[in-house]
């Protein structure tokens, strides 16, 4: 499962850079399929298919919902793991201390790895600083010296930078003409430049970063793989990393190493705090506003009347965030005691598993949950989480997803799809939701 | 209204001070809550009740 949250990462499972979710893969021994199912548990296919909407919760999941807000599952490899579609069962879940985000102390799961999977997700070069799959107190530390990094305070400041790259790669698409895919041409450069200016990560090493990311990201890719690829993203960071030690700038990396912080981060948890913050800061963002404009086209009512009135962004990026979650595979925990959630006692060791899809759509808690309505008040949503590992980077997000909206429906008047909407590849295969292109044109 | 905090607990997501800017703020340093108004104008109080219920830490609370 993915685990959003404090980076809305698509994360891991050892922290850092190691696996996401790997879905079934062909060619695996019996042990790398045992291995993949204790890491990466995942939810049945019913469950995790869209069908043929692609704004909507798969099928399965929306009949499971409207039944009760937490269920008894299967995994797809056979283990049991409770399933939270209740908001505010989801919400008492995500908050509770008791519920556990370090996936390699849940009962049971190293016992069961073969020995060199063992060695491989306890190395401590991998699990240095990923806080993402840390409890309190560890993980209060490394969450206190970034958050300071990451206010609505400074997050506005970078507004008018933000507007300016935007307004750049606007400027090339309409200098292409249509048609033009919106993910690669606006959707995906955008958060990636952003974060990579604000970390310090060098923009001309993109080729390397986002593919790697890709691959991480990609639902079938073996588990060895995804060890190679975060041994990649960690050489790539340990080269970044010491070069900021030797000419230290005005970024949030050099910002760290000289953060004054006892004892000092070392170059590990730099290296996976880093890898964190830069796969979380371009794959997340990019994937809503490709997935957020696809949903705009497909309610031409509302995107005119956002076009018209652009002081509504704010409203609209929250309730597309609500509508179109990103995270379709449900965050993973494991209880560090009996619980009760939702009428259920859930037992110390079980896994359990929050969709957000299935909470964001919850119609106990909204009024006509199923209908995206822009001007909705503004209320709790999960596309960020919820608990002390709510996304970190969510003021960035809401910044860059509010200027990316006004400016593409200011500058593309006109602006639809240049295919029928069932051509439109959906990221099922991927740990972050979406679409891989967006084709669209508009009026010249 | 009074609002009271659980300064400790707070993890910096910035919900408060996003939806009710007049009566909560950030710590430069840390990022956390920084109570701007710890009795807020009953014009503000509507937004305060909706920071409570955003607040990923349920660090706020609020007292008549």
């Amino acid at each position: 499962m993915t685990s959003t949250t404090d980076t809305t990462a698509p994360t891991n499972s050892t922290g850092g850079t190691a696996p996401v979710d790997t879905g079934a893969t062909t060619g695996q021994t019996d042990e790398q399929a045992r291995d993949r199912a204790s890491l990466l548990p995942r939810l049945p296919a019913e469950l995790t298919d869209h069908g043929k909407c692609p704004f909507d919760p798969p099928a399965g999941l929306t009949e499971l919902s409207a039944e009760a807000p937490i269920h008894r599952v299967v995994t797809r490899d056979g283990d049991p793991a409770w399933l939270v579609t209740g908001h505010a069962a989801a919400r008492a879940v995500l908050a509770d201390p008791r519920m556990s985000s370090d996936r390699m102390r849940r009962p049971g799961v190293l016992e069961k790895l073969s020995p060199a999977m063992r060695e491989r997700v306890l190395d401590e070069k991998a699990r240095a600083g990923g806080f993402i799959a840390m409890d309190a107190p560890e993980h209060t530390r490394y969450r206190k010296l970034l958050t300071g990094q990451f206010t609505v305070r400074r997050m506005r400041q970078l507004g008018p930078r933000i507007n300016q790259i935007v307004t750049d790669h606007l400027d090339a698409v309409l200098a292409q003409g249509p048609p033009v895919d919106l993910v690669t041409a606006f959707a995906l450069p955008v958060p990636s430049l952003v974060i990579c200016e604000l970390l310090g990560v060098p923009y001309a090493d993109r080729a390397g970063f986002q593919s790697w990311t890709a691959k991480l990201l990609t639902l079938g890719t073996p588990l060895e793989k995804l060890f190679e690829i975060g041994d990649q993203l960690r050489d790539f960071m340990l080269a970044l990393v010491a070069d900021k030690r030797a000419r230290p700038a005005d970024d949030l990396l050099s910002g760290l190493i000289q953060s004054g912080t006892e004892p000092a981060l070392t170059d590990h948890e730099l290296v996976n705090i880093a890898n964190l913050l830069l796969i979380a800061g371009h794959e997340t963002t990019a994937n809503m506003l490709a997935l957020g404009t696809f949903g705009l086209l497909d309610n031409p009512e509302q995107l005119a009347a956002l076009r018209a009135d652009p002081s509504g962004v704010e409203a609209a990026v929250e309730e597309l965030l609500r509508y179109l979650p990103i995270i379709h595979l449900g965050l993973m925990r494991h209880a560090l005691a009996d619980v009760e959630v939702g009428g259920q006692r859930i037992a110390e060791g079980d896994l359990v598993l929050v969709s957000i899809q299935a909470a964001n759509r919850d119609g106990a808690h909204y009024a006509d949950p199923d209908a995206l309505d822009l001007t909705r008040a503004r209320g709790p949503h999960l596309s960020f989480g919820h608990g002390i590992h709510q996304c970190l980077g969510q003021q960035l997000a809401r910044v860059e997803l509010a200027v990316g909206f006004t400016e593409l429906l200011r500058r593309l008047p006109g602006l639809r799809l240049a295919v029928p909407q069932d051509e439109v590849p959906l990221r099922e295969d991927m740990a972050i939701y979406g679409v891989h292109s967006l084709p669209v044109t508009w009026d010249v | 209204m009074r609002i009271t905090l659980e300064q400790d607990r707070c993890v910096g997501a910035g919900q408060c001070a996003l939806t009710a800017p007049e009566v909560f703020d950030q710590s430069e340093d840390d990022g956390t809550v920084v109570l701007l108004r710890a009795t807020p104008a009953a014009e503000q109080e509507a937004d305060v009740e909706v920071a409570v219920a955003l607040c990923p830490a349920q660090v706020i609370s609020t007292h008549s």
